[in-house]
């Protein structure tokens, strides 16, 4: 007789199943389009050269030891975080509005923004406040705000499959009648996974809406600097709405762009409307941290605090940031090309004009299946790919194995 | 804009526009905020004694050589920054497990036991309760010991657990209260759950003897309680780590099938690098697996996966034979340099002409003292001689040195007298 005798075995999450499969297959061909984290052309993970640069001084610094954090972390990676998020010269930061907290990877940073709305926006404690994820989203989006307490997670319109692009209207129709003071999570930059983002013009139209309907602001930012290759570029939407005079909430992930994944670098920038609001907030922040790691780790906060301050560092991160940026936009160039050259059916400018690590190839559930079960490429069952597991030596058989499949499967 | 209930200070109309005008200022955190009031003291003769982490004989933070040893050896390697499993690094969870058990645990043979890396002791907590909350649907209740860390409540309680209490700690004799913790325990409901601390118990330093664990183990069993044990301080308690150990795989030998959290923090000093454990020991391997896959599903929305670093650091100590010896061996000198404060403190005070009986000082265990001074005593060493403790009389040994022990003596008994 066990207690957790009734413990049903759950379902594994998909893209880390798909990472398994892919190990697990003995075809010398195979390759991986799923788990997003940068490789380099020849299929290897890259620490980039400023990251083992700044461990080194961390590691020949006497002076640093091993001793916690203060609860909220590590001061000088908060506030140069978000410097990156909002720019040096952001008007909140100069204001004194501006706090942050130390999180462990972006999912830590949304799970501690998720956890302070349940608790403190729209009332204490209300759940029922909708929460709103693009339609698609990074699946993970739904568990963090579902499991912060919220019992209204809800899609709002994004992708349209048909043109392969936003569906701008329906977008704005979803804003325009989500109840007042509902959540909307937004993806910063290089959204995932279509890797379609909304233009300038478009996302002031968005910012017009959610001001005029008190929707709340909770920016998901993963990728910045990862999209454009440049930092500024890619916190363009974000800067905007903080023009714009909105309080909101910016998850900030350092795993890419710094390529720290294992470290769980993470900030959650906050924006109020004054220095009194952003106390209060962050003190009760505090609690919710404490009841969840206590404080969070210092190895990966300390090296990226060192690289934002130091200027040749920052100067050396930004060229490694658009290094990585290249090599994808290279991969997308080459890929549509050799879609185009092939006579592949279809439209294929999908590819070049979609942003950051993610491509939403287009690719339907069965064709997936073939590619995978046929072709040993691994994807996910949305179509979509992964731009930095392609290689100048892969994509040939990749660029050939979507044509087969566009071709035979339908 | 939101309709306010009103509130102190701010001018209503900021207050108006923001989202955020009725949150409260939340209270500073008791045990870490002594360590902000110390910080802001600029008497010379401060003693912070406040948060339990280790210091050496000078009063500093102290990296175990081990520790750097560790570093030097996963420098050399140049590993890549993956992302590391949701369970965390294998070689941790493997070798964090069999510390807890004993590398002959016929658990960790049968692999009926799922352990998985967490951010380190509250993380592993909180994942624990929050599994019990969402798995152990016989009981919502939680039976934490009398007084138990501060922590513990809110944790459970968050993860909408009711707290409840046993008797622990005996204020009259500074000693552990065993009639009255039997007497409760034997009063739980069916299926409620218990959390015993291994060893060290914090606050207290106060622990069951051996025979009376076997009391509690038989008790517990017949009362049909779910074990959750919190082992923070394993090797730091005796010195010895299979000491430390003993109630916890006392239990698993008597058939219970616990629940427990393990902190890397204080045993090798990487506090600030997070490493923890959480262990479920189930009926046998098919069930391991099926509790595995839903710790996953809850770890998953709150951080994805666990930090590398101080694992990997862990992991290399564990599994590296001459690391490992050289732990121990630190492990030891840790617990002997608190052991050995202890001793002076408690001769200290009766130098200072104290009549008061202060064996419990040195009968303690681990990191803290109850001192038994009650919160105006404790206000005035702090007001009067910058000694900075928690308001409950705990003191944290570790910040104690040879240099300081007179001088905290002689406070002490200047409140007391």
């Amino acid at each position: 007789m066990s207690l957790f005798g009734e413990v049903p075995q759950a379902t594994p999450v998909a893209v880390f199943k798909l990472s398994n499969d892919f190990k697990d297959d003995p075809n010398p061909m195979k390759v991986n389009l799923g788990v997003g984290a940068y490789r380099t052309d020849e299929g290897q993970p890259w620490v980039l050269p400023v990251v083992k640069k700044v461990e080194k001084l961390i590691v020949a610094d006497n002076r640093l030891n091993h001793e916690y954090l203060p609860i909220l972390g590590l001061p000088e990676f908060r506030s140069s975080a978000s410097k990156i998020a909002l720019g040096e010269d952001s008007p909140a930061i100069q204001e004194n509005r501006v706090g942050a907290v130390q999180c462990l990877g972006g999912t830590g940073a949304l799970k501690m923004g998720a956890e302070f709305l349940r608790r403190w926006y729209n009332g204490n404690d209300n759940m029922k406040t909708p929460v709103y994820v693009s339609a698609p989203t990074w699946e993970n989006h739904n568990s963090v705000f579902a499991n912060a307490g919220f019992k209204d997670v809800r899609p709002y319109k994004y992708w349209d499959a048909e043109k392969r692009g936003l569906d701008l209207a329906g977008f704005l129709g979803d804003l325009e009648t989500a109840p007042k003071h509902s959540i909307f999570v937004l993806h910063a930059c290089a959204h995932n996974p279509t890797g379609t983002d909304p233009t300038h013009v478009e996302w002031m139209q968005v910012a017009e809406v959610m001001e005029r309907r008190k929707l709340f602001v909770f920016f998901d930012s993963a990728y910045q600097g990862f999209a454009s290759g440049c930092l500024d570029k890619d916190a363009w939407a974000v800067r905007y709405f903080v023009t714009q005079g909105f309080e909101m909430f910016c998850a900030q992930s350092f795993s890419k762009n710094f390529g720290l994944y294992n470290e769980r670098v993470g900030n959650l920038t906050i924006v109020a409307r004054d220095a009194d609001n952003v106390r209060r907030v962050l003190s009760q922040m505090e609690k919710i941290v404490r009841v969840t790691w206590s404080n969070p780790p210092s190895q990966g906060a300390r090296l990226v605090a060192i690289t934002l301050n130091t200027a040749e560092l920052f100067a050396e991160w930004k060229d490694n940031v658009k290094t990585m940026a290249d090599r994808v936009l290279l991969m997308r160039a080459s890929l549509q090309a050799k879609l185009q050259a092939l006579g592949t059916p279809g439209t294929w400018d999908h590819i070049t004009q979609q942003i950051g690590m993610f491509s939403f190839t287009g690719l339907n559930p069965k064709q997936v299946e073939y590619m995978i079960k046929e072709r040993s490429i691994y994807l996910m069952a949305s179509g979509r790919i992964n731009m930095c597991g392609l290689t100048t030596k892969n994509i040939d058989y990749v660029a050939k194995s979507i044509h087969e499949t566009v071709v035979n499967v339908q | 804009c939101v309709l306010l209930v009103t509130s102190a200070a701010a001018p209503s109309s900021q207050r108006c526009l923001s989202w955020w005008g009725g949150v409260q200022m939340g209270p500073p955190d008791p045990i870490l905020g002594v360590s902000e009031a110390f910080k802001r003291d600029t008497s010379p003769k401060k003693m912070n004694l406040g948060v339990g982490a280790y210091r050496d004989d000078h009063g500093k933070p102290f990296v175990l050589d081990c520790v750097r040893k560790a570093e030097a050896l996963i420098a050399s390697k140049q590993l890549d920054k993956e992302y590391l499993a949701i369970g965390g690094l294998g070689d941790f969870t493997k070798s964090c497990a069999q510390l807890a058990l004993g590398a002959d645990s016929e658990v960790l043979k049968s692999g009926r036991n799922i352990t998985v890396q967490t951010i380190s002791g509250t993380g592993s907590l909180c994942i624990g309760a929050n599994f019990l909350s969402r798995f152990h649907s016989a009981s919502r209740d939680v039976y934490l010991p009398k007084p138990s860390w501060g922590n513990h409540t809110p944790i459970f309680r968050d993860a909408g657990m009711q707290l409840k209490a046993y008797r622990y700690y005996d204020p009259s004799t500074c000693g552990f209260d065993f009639n009255g913790a039997l007497d409760d325990i034997s009063k739980m409901p069916e299926k409620s759950v218990i959390m015993l601390h291994a060893c060290a118990h914090n606050p207290t330093g106060v622990d069951p003897k051996p025979e009376q664990w076997k009391e509690i183990a038989d008790l517990v069993k017949k009362r049909d309680l779910l074990v959750f044990f919190d082992m923070a301080y394993q090797g730091f308690a005796s010195g010895d780590i299979d000491r430390d150990a003993w109630a916890v795989r006392h239990f698993i030998e008597q058939g219970h099938k616990i629940v427990l959290s393990q902190s890397f923090a204080k045993n090798m000093g990487l506090y600030g690098e997070r490493v923890g454990g959480f262990t479920v020991v189930c009926n046998d391997a098919e069930e391991a697996k099926r509790v595995e896959s839903q710790l996953k599903i809850l770890i998953r929305p709150m951080y994805s996966n666990p930090p590398m670093n101080g694992a990997r650091i862990a992991a290399t100590i564990l599994n590296t034979p001459d690391l490992y010896k050289i732990w121990l061996e630190e492990v030891h000198g840790m617990a002997n340099r608190i052991i050995k404060m202890r001793e002076q403190l408690a001769a200290n005070l009766k130098n200072e002409g104290s009549t008061l009986d202060w064996q419990h000082v040195i009968d303690q265990i681990g990191m803290f003292c109850f001192t038994g001074l009650k919160p105006e005593q404790v206000e005035r060493l702090t007001k009067e001689f910058s000694v900075y403790m928690t308001k409950d009389g705990r003191i944290s040994m570790a910040g104690v040195t040879s240099s300081n022990v007179g001088y905290l003596a002689h406070g002490i008994h200047a409140v007391t007298k």
